[in-house]
């Protein structure tokens, strides 16, 4: 099986995995789950480490101005997506 | 410290069950915030794990951008007012999107110098440009629209259509010719046309269709998560972006089915443009305005009340004012419960948020199939800055727009007040017929005045 037959593979069956994990998702937390997807597409910033941390990026500052800016997008997303989701979650959690 | 590919690979896939967990949190209240504690987790473990990469050498740059966004990101996240939540979940939105254009710049140019390149990855890298400008720019008008930077009509011209195929075309056949024979001019290319793609996809789309155009944007920026873990050969990043992007999905597709929508004619758009004919309709009829103390004075003594919250009520920044109503009546015995239709406000779960806010308790909040059958037996329902998903046409009237939408069916109770601006119809254009019933009145006023009037009629009593 080549590479990209194996990433077809993963790409399929965890779009079923989403399928059956977020139709379990309450309504009520449907704010939270796209503030908590948001941040966890954030995931992202490892393709931007690979980018801005590779031995490529030593020889070209263009490469080192696209990682810096891709890990700095990811991580805005990452601390605000996931501390905006808590804040959310506390003021659910508060009642219960 | 030098780890084996398979250890990579091994805490990748922890990362990934992490997240899947981490979403399963969110199935009830009281696991959630343990839900999002393993998200962390997963994001932690993935982004440690991979500054041990062997081909990761340079951590100054990286420390810098994480750091940078940790100084923007967190007090954006403590600051931003609960009301405002949809326009910071576009702005994120569209960070990703810039982000992954920004990997697949750099993947590109770190391949042209090390000569890894095959039309496989071509391709990939194309893509992967191409869905994150999409929701860069189509994030940037979502965010617009709802920061009420630009109009929310949805702004339509002639051959809208047309541009926009001719668009997506051209990205198509110069991405084809980009893994045929590589150049930096033709990647910038479909990265610059599918920028103006974005703007003009969203652009037509009107206010009250936002919940599914921010959910759409939230499945593109995982389906661009996607696209970069097919470049760079990380399936942390395909399993992952694979599950943000079902996410976005599915949310759309609820959205969708609750406006009795389809996908394709929110996305094409213009839809609220008959507003003339409703407004000559509305001239003919007659309805009935009622005051705060008619309306302290029914729920006072009412056994049952039933509250619609809508995008007026995150508009007048009601919530806390509702709150005290809900407060008041609760301690004189009358039973307050909250109906919450699916596309209320402007994102998925934006009421069921305000209402947390001003901590109103989650078991008194209702969804549309549960509260539909307690309209009926309620002796009041106050409907707070919501129309068309109260409009019993969408049940009796065959040639309305709104025909066959689900509703909430407010209009079987005993006695509805409707607090409301204006006569103004609501953003489908659509007259309301529950405005000239019998059981209706309509309070004309803010709506957290005339809550703060209601509760103030209360006390006096």
């Amino acid at each position: 099986m080549s590479v990209t037959m194996i990433a077809i593979y993963v790409f399929t069956l965890a779009c079923f995995v989403g399928y059956h994990v977020i139709w379990g998702v309450t309504p009520a937390l449907h704010t939270p789950l796209m503030a908590v997807t948001n941040a966890i597409s954030a995931i992202l910033v490892i393709g931007a480490i690979v980018v801005a941390g590779s031995p490529q990026a030593a020889n070209s500052t263009w490469i080192q101005v696209l990682g810096f800016c891709a890990v700095m997008l990811a991580s805005i997303n990452i601390f605000g997506g996931f501390v905006v989701t808590n804040r959310i979650l506390a003021m659910f959690k508060k009642k219960s | 410290m030098k780890l084996s590919n398979d250890l990579f690979a091994v805490a990748y896939l922890a990362a990934t069950i992490l997240f899947i967990f981490g979403l399963k949190g969110l199935s009830h209240p009281k696991t959630a915030l343990r839900g999002n504690r393993l998200s962390m987790a997963g994001m932690l473990l993935a982004i440690v794990v991979t500054l041990f990469h062997p081909d990761v050498t340079n951590y100054g740059i990286i420390a810098g951008g994480l750091v940078a966004g940790a100084i923007i990101g967190v007090p954006l996240a403590l600051r931003i007012q609960m009301t405002a939540m949809p326009q910071l979940v576009a702005a994120l939105h569209s960070f990703v999107g810039l982000a992954a254009v920004l990997v697949a710049a750099g993947t590109y140019l770190m391949h042209v110098q090390d000569g890894h390149l095959n039309p496989v990855v071509l391709v990939e890298l194309v893509v992967g440009s191409a869905i994150g400008a999409i929701t860069f720019t189509g994030s940037l008008v979502a965010f617009g629209k709802l920061q009420a930077l630009l109009g929310s009509a949805p702004l339509v011209f002639k051959g809208q259509h047309a541009l926009n195929g001719a668009l997506i075309l051209a990205v198509f056949v110069l991405s084809a010719s980009f893994a045929r024979e590589h150049t930096t001019g033709l990647f910038l290319a479909v990265t610059a046309i599918s920028l103006v793609l974005g703007f003009l996809l969203v652009l037509p789309i009107g206010g009250s269709d936002m919940p599914v155009v921010v959910s759409m944007l939230n499945s593109y920026s995982g389906w661009a998560a996607s696209a970069t873990g097919f470049t760079l050969n990380n399936q942390l990043l395909i399993a992952t972006g694979a599950l943000v992007g079902s996410s976005g999905a599915i949310l759309s597709y609820i959205m969708c089915k609750a406006m009795n929508r389809s996908l394709l004619s929110v996305i094409l758009g213009g839809f609220g443009t008959t507003a003339e004919a409703a407004a000559e309709n509305a001239t003919k009829k007659a309805c009935r305005a009622a005051s705060q103390e008619d309306a302290a004075f029914m729920f006072e003594n009412a056994s049952s009340l039933i509250v619609v919250p809508g995008y007026g009520m995150a508009v007048a920044q009601a919530q806390h004012a509702v709150k005290e109503l809900y407060e008041q009546l609760h301690h004189r015995g009358v039973e307050v419960k909250f109906a919450i239709h699916p596309v209320a406000g402007r994102m998925p779960g934006h009421m069921n948020v305000l209402l947390a806010e001003s901590e109103i308790p989650y078991d008194d909040v209702l969804e549309l199939d549960d509260v539909n059958p307690e309209f009926a037996r309620a002796d009041a329902v106050l409907v707070i800055g919501a129309n068309d998903v109260v409009n019993p046409a969408a049940r009796t009237n065959k040639s309305s727009p709104l025909y066959g939408m689900p509703i909430l069916e407010a209009y079987k109770s005993k006695m509805v007040y409707v607090i409301k601006r204006s006569m103004n119809p609501g953003y489908s254009g659509v007259d309301n017929d529950l405005f000239y019933l019998d059981n209706c009145s309509l309070i004309f006023g803010d709506a957290k005045k005339v809550c703060e009037g209601i509760v103030t009629c209360l006390k006096t009593n």
